[in-house]
């Protein structure tokens, strides 16, 4: 086998973070139940309304994944920084943004993805249809990596402040509106007859802006909470 | 040959910024009134809306300044970020409140005007919506910088935020345009002959420049402010009579 040395260093690190995540399984798996638990919460404050609850059902949904994703960004870059690895990334060959985005991918596996397996199986508790269950899956696979990116430039800003969890909730969820309209929206639009293919399209590029652009703009606010 | 840089220091800055508020506040008042006294007793009964129509005259100012202000925050930051400039990050922290009394008050004469107009005080439409989020925007950008202990941190911190929030504001601008929205489009532009009546449109330019001369005049005070805080150990503070006193 290749020594992780010789990869690219993008790859190690989503390497490293996959490894440090198994073998701490409940730091990953309590976002995941936060979502199962919320998702299940609703009908219960809402009432079993078949009908309504397929009508706010794409809502609930997106909100839910908005919340659990932004719960589980303290693992993004908190630990590191503890450890003094945050530093010896910064001080590597490699350009810091590079190293951030594999770190917003080893995010995005393991809260994201996860996410999106798990939403269509809550989705049936709402008694969506076939079609919405469909878009709605697309929808948060699109979605979900925006959301890593974009909570990257919170977590990187709030690294190392008190108050960091509430903080972070603050900058980053009033960024996710733009993704939750355009998620929830493609699973409303296909339910209506719309088509969603326009607003998975935004969507997309929503995640080709953010691609571009957050990782430069976390890789900014790491270098500030680095410096002081 | 002029030294653009001249006021680019706190010491030289706060001197400056102290002789043009009052000039500024008393311009601010003046054109204040003027628009007042326009908007309510000459400016004449809309055909369409009637006389709730008049909240324009405070709604439309309030609204422009919540985006202006923020680009302003966002062209400081972005100023203090590039060239490490002290003041230029004081400069962004001191427009922040403003810019988000001005993003509420747009929202609550909006609703003031909503609910005689569309018989409603929110919609849930792309206008309402993003000037809600430029409200949230500003909150942690305040937020942010008051939770760092640093202040060079604070302002680098907050500049970042401040530059990517920016994304938000052509949304704001444009959603009229970009969506099929209730919210009128707008009344006055550039490009075109504004569709509103000359008077209305006096009344409305004079509330704006008395808005904009109040935005200026109170971020000059706040920026007094942060500079006394911040340069407490510099020897010129000690200088000054107010402080001598």
């Amino acid at each position: 086998m290749k020594s992780p040395c010789n990869r690219h260093p993008m790859y190690v690190v989503v390497h490293r973070d996959l490894k440090l995540a198994l073998r701490r399984k409940s730091d990953t798996l309590t976002p995941l139940f936060f979502f199962v638990i919320v998702v299940s919460l609703i009908p219960l404050g809402v009432g079993a309304e078949r009908e309504t609850l397929r009508q706010i059902a794409p809502g609930i949904l997106w909100v839910s994944a908005l919340l659990a994703s932004m719960l589980s960004l303290n693992r993004l870059f908190e630990q590191d920084h503890a450890d003094g690895t945050l530093e010896q990334m910064a001080l590597s060959p490699t350009p810091l943004s590079m190293l951030v985005v594999g770190k917003v991918l080893a995010h995005w596996l393991l809260s994201g993805l996860p996410l999106t397996v798990i939403a269509p199986v809550l989705a049936l508790q709402f008694d969506l249809p076939m079609p919405s269950l469909l878009i709605l899956t697309v929808s948060l696979a699109i979605g979900t990596p925006v959301l890593s990116l974009i909570g990257a430039i919170g977590a990187g800003l709030t690294l190392g402040i008190r108050g960091g969890g509430v903080l972070v909730a603050v900058l980053v969820l009033p960024l996710y509106v733009p993704v939750l309209i355009f998620g929830a929206g493609s699973v409303e639009a296909i339910a209506s007859g719309l088509g969603a293919s326009a607003h998975l399209s935004i969507l997309a590029a929503l995640l080709v802006l953010a691609g571009f652009f957050a990782p430069w703009a976390a890789t900014a606010a790491l270098r500030v909470a680095l410096e002081y | 040959m002029i030294n653009w840089f001249k006021f680019s220091s706190p010491k030289t800055f706060y001197p400056l910024a102290g002789k043009l508020i009052p000039w500024l506040a008393a311009m601010a008042t003046m054109l204040a009134i003027a628009g007042m006294y326009v908007g309510f007793f000459v400016a004449p009964t809309d055909a369409q809306q009637g006389e709730g129509y008049r909240i324009i005259f405070l709604h439309v100012p309030v609204s422009w300044m919540s985006m202006l202000i923020y680009l302003a925050m966002a062209f400081w930051a972005a100023i203090g970020l590039v060239f490490n400039s002290r003041l230029s990050a004081m400069m962004a922290s001191a427009l922040a409140p403003t810019g988000a009394i001005f993003t509420f008050l747009s929202l609550w004469t909006g609703a003031l005007w909503g609910k005689p107009m569309w018989g409603t005080w929110w919609v849930w439409d792309a206008r309402l919506t993003s000037e809600l989020i430029l409200l949230f925007l500003y909150i942690g950008f305040m937020a942010l910088q008051s939770a760092i202990d640093e202040p060079r941190r604070a302002d680098k911190a907050g500049a970042v935020l401040a530059l990517v929030g920016v994304v938000n504001i052509p949304i704001i601008y444009f959603s009229v345009q970009w969506w099929n929205t209730l919210h009128q489009g707008a009344s006055v532009s550039l490009t075109k002959a504004p569709s509103m009546a000359t008077i209305m449109l006096v009344g409305m330019l004079l509330m704006v420049f008395a808005a904009w001369l109040y935005s200026m005049a109170i971020t000059l005070a706040r920026v007094r402010c942060i500079i006394l805080e911040r340069e407490h150990h510099a020897d010129w503070l000690y200088q000054l009579k107010e402080v001598k006193r």
